[in-house]
């Protein structure tokens, strides 16, 4: 009974999961989208755990602690002082036309859980039925990044996408090596420090983080 | 038609028509508690429609019968929603004349006639109104839609009585579609009812009303007669929440001495959704109407996600 209802409830974290993605594109405030990032990442915590518990996998439970320290307490602290230095904390962003972005959105969900079907049929991991769900928080991911103008959302999407790619493999595969875990997680902590520099210097040149500017090559 | 069936959805339809004012009582005075007001009795919606009720009724010159009529259409509308959704038994002999869709279809049929009454008058406040009205019913139709959509794939079949049935039976399965449309329905009804974030039910401010633009030109027994309307819709739309979300509680065709514990159980339901409502319209403002559209949007794709999760997940 009690695994029954666990196992019921990857499902219900997975499309967690993929509201809070949702929730994401259509936010306007920095500050939002920190905080759902941060959900994001608890949320997926929680899928691990669960699974590390059914599978009886204990590196799962290593997995979960490094996802919980790196993306739940490091990167959004890393990212709150960041929005705080470039002082853009309150800032709100003019998006383009969100019902139609979460109308694109819907025919990535479809196109992905399309794909992922004839997949997952032939796993047999106890999340299979997540994978759908795994590959359209992916491509949503990909689109936030597409569709946001600011340089602060545009990152929070990368990392977004690879929350999305730890989920996959969590639910295609019961996790992957911890080697391999603990070399992505760096890189993404390196990437974050790399990218939040990166925005200084943005800001630096053209007074603002948003990067339309960087299509000019000089000034004219 | 069995004597107890019978029975049991004339009992329906009196607690409605009855318990639908208590509700708005309770949720106003919720709503002034939380924002520390002293409240008004829970009676207070009774003995408005009772003043209403004697008073006369004034009728604009340039009014056709459709502004007559259209009150009575809306009651009886409403009043025949109330007898469709299980509210206590899931035994209604009126339940095989409309399923989900015929109840969003009801729910239709009752704003068209508003619309058309509102703008029958000429007044530049009542086509606001009835613009603004239609404008939010057909973002708010489909979503609410979806949301029973997705409740008719789980239980295979779109009356209302055989969804409750069917899920207040099985055995206690988490449900991530339920979920995720119960949050499309949440505001799909928000909307639907004229409640905060879309609309203030307690203000005559000009520009930013929907609901009360609409019934403006009406007084004594029409206006009476509407907002117990009104009140009886925001009835059914927690019956449905109840219904689809809360199934347990409720009285089945072959044991109808169950209506006795029933009606507590609905009471507790009405009484926390009313709770629930009244903490949400204290925390929110009211948005802009240009917002609503993406607001409405939302619960469509919320409502859309629910039923591509059941899909993929069948849960």
């Amino acid at each position: 009974m009690t695994n029954s209802l666990l196992s019921q409830s990857i499902n219900l974290f997975a499309a967690m999961l993929l509201i809070v993605v949702f929730a994401m594109i259509s936010q306007r405030r920095i500050l939002r989208v920190i905080h759902l990032f941060t959900l994001q990442g608890a949320t997926l915590v929680a899928t691990t755990v669960v699974v590390g518990y059914l599978t009886g996998q204990s590196h799962l439970y290593y997995s979960a602690a490094i996802t919980f320290v790196f993306k739940v307490i490091l990167i959004p602290v890393v990212l709150h002082r960041v929005i705080d230095k470039l002082n853009v904390r309150w800032d709100v962003e003019t998006l383009i036309n969100i019902p139609t972005t979460m109308l694109v959105g819907i025919v990535l969900v479809i196109f992905s859980f399309n794909m992922a079907l004839p997949i997952s049929q032939l796993s047999t991991s106890i999340a299979r039925g997540t994978l759908g769900i795994a590959l359209a928080c992916f491509l949503l991911s990909f689109m936030m990044m597409i569709t946001r103008a600011k340089a602060v959302p545009q990152v929070i999407g990368f990392l977004s996408m690879e929350n999305s790619l730890f989920f996959a493999a969590s639910a295609a595969t019961s996790g992957m090596p911890m080697i391999v875990e603990l070399g992505i997680a760096f890189d993404v902590l390196a990437g974050i420090l790399i990218l939040g520099v990166f925005m200084f210097q943005i800001r630096e040149q053209f007074d603002s983080l948003d990067i339309r500017h960087l299509e000019k090559l000089k000034e004219d | 038609m069995s004597l107890s069936g019978f029975l049991s959805q004339l009992l329906e339809i009196l607690v409605a028509l009855i318990a639908a004012p208590l509700l708005m009582g309770w949720i106003n005075a919720w709503r002034a508690w939380l924002q520390n007001k002293s409240a008004p009795s829970l009676l207070q919606p009774y003995r408005t429609l009772h003043k209403l009720f004697h008073k006369e009724s004034v009728v604009a010159e340039s009014a056709t019968p459709i502004f007559r009529i259209a009150p009575y259409i809306v009651f009886g509308c409403m009043a025949l929603a109330c007898g469709i959704v299980p509210t206590l038994s899931t035994d209604l002999p009126l339940s095989p004349a409309a399923d989900a869709i015929a109840l969003v279809g009801i729910f239709a049929v009752a704003r068209f006639f508003i619309a058309l009454a509102a703008m029958d008058i000429g007044t530049a406040f009542g086509s606001l109104g009835a613009r603004r009205e239609m404008l939010i019913g057909f973002l708010a139709e489909p979503a609410l839609l979806m949301v029973l959509f997705t409740a008719s794939l789980i239980t295979r079949s779109t009356s209302l009585t055989n969804i409750v049935e069917n899920l207040a039976s099985r055995e206690f399965v988490i449900y991530p579609s339920l979920l995720i449309s119960g949050l499309a329905f949440l505001m799909v009804s928000l909307a639907e009812n004229a409640r905060v974030p879309v609309d203030n039910p307690a203000t005559h401010l000009e520009l930013t009303m929907i609901h009360e633009a609409l019934i403006l030109e009406y007084s004594g027994r029409h206006l009476a007669l509407i907002e117990w309307a009104v009140a009886l819709k925001l009835f059914a739309y927690t019956c449905i929440g109840a219904a689809l979300f809360v199934p347990w509680g409720l009285a089945k065709a072959s044991a109808p001495e169950a209506m006795i514990l029933a009606i507590p159980m609905l009471v507790v339901k009405l009484a926390a959704a009313g709770f629930f409502l009244a903490v949400i319209e204290t925390v929110n403002a009211k948005m802009r109407i240009f917002r609503v559209p993406e607001f409405l949007g939302t619960a469509f794709l919320l409502a859309v996600i629910a039923l591509l999760v059941h899909v993929l997940l069948g849960a």
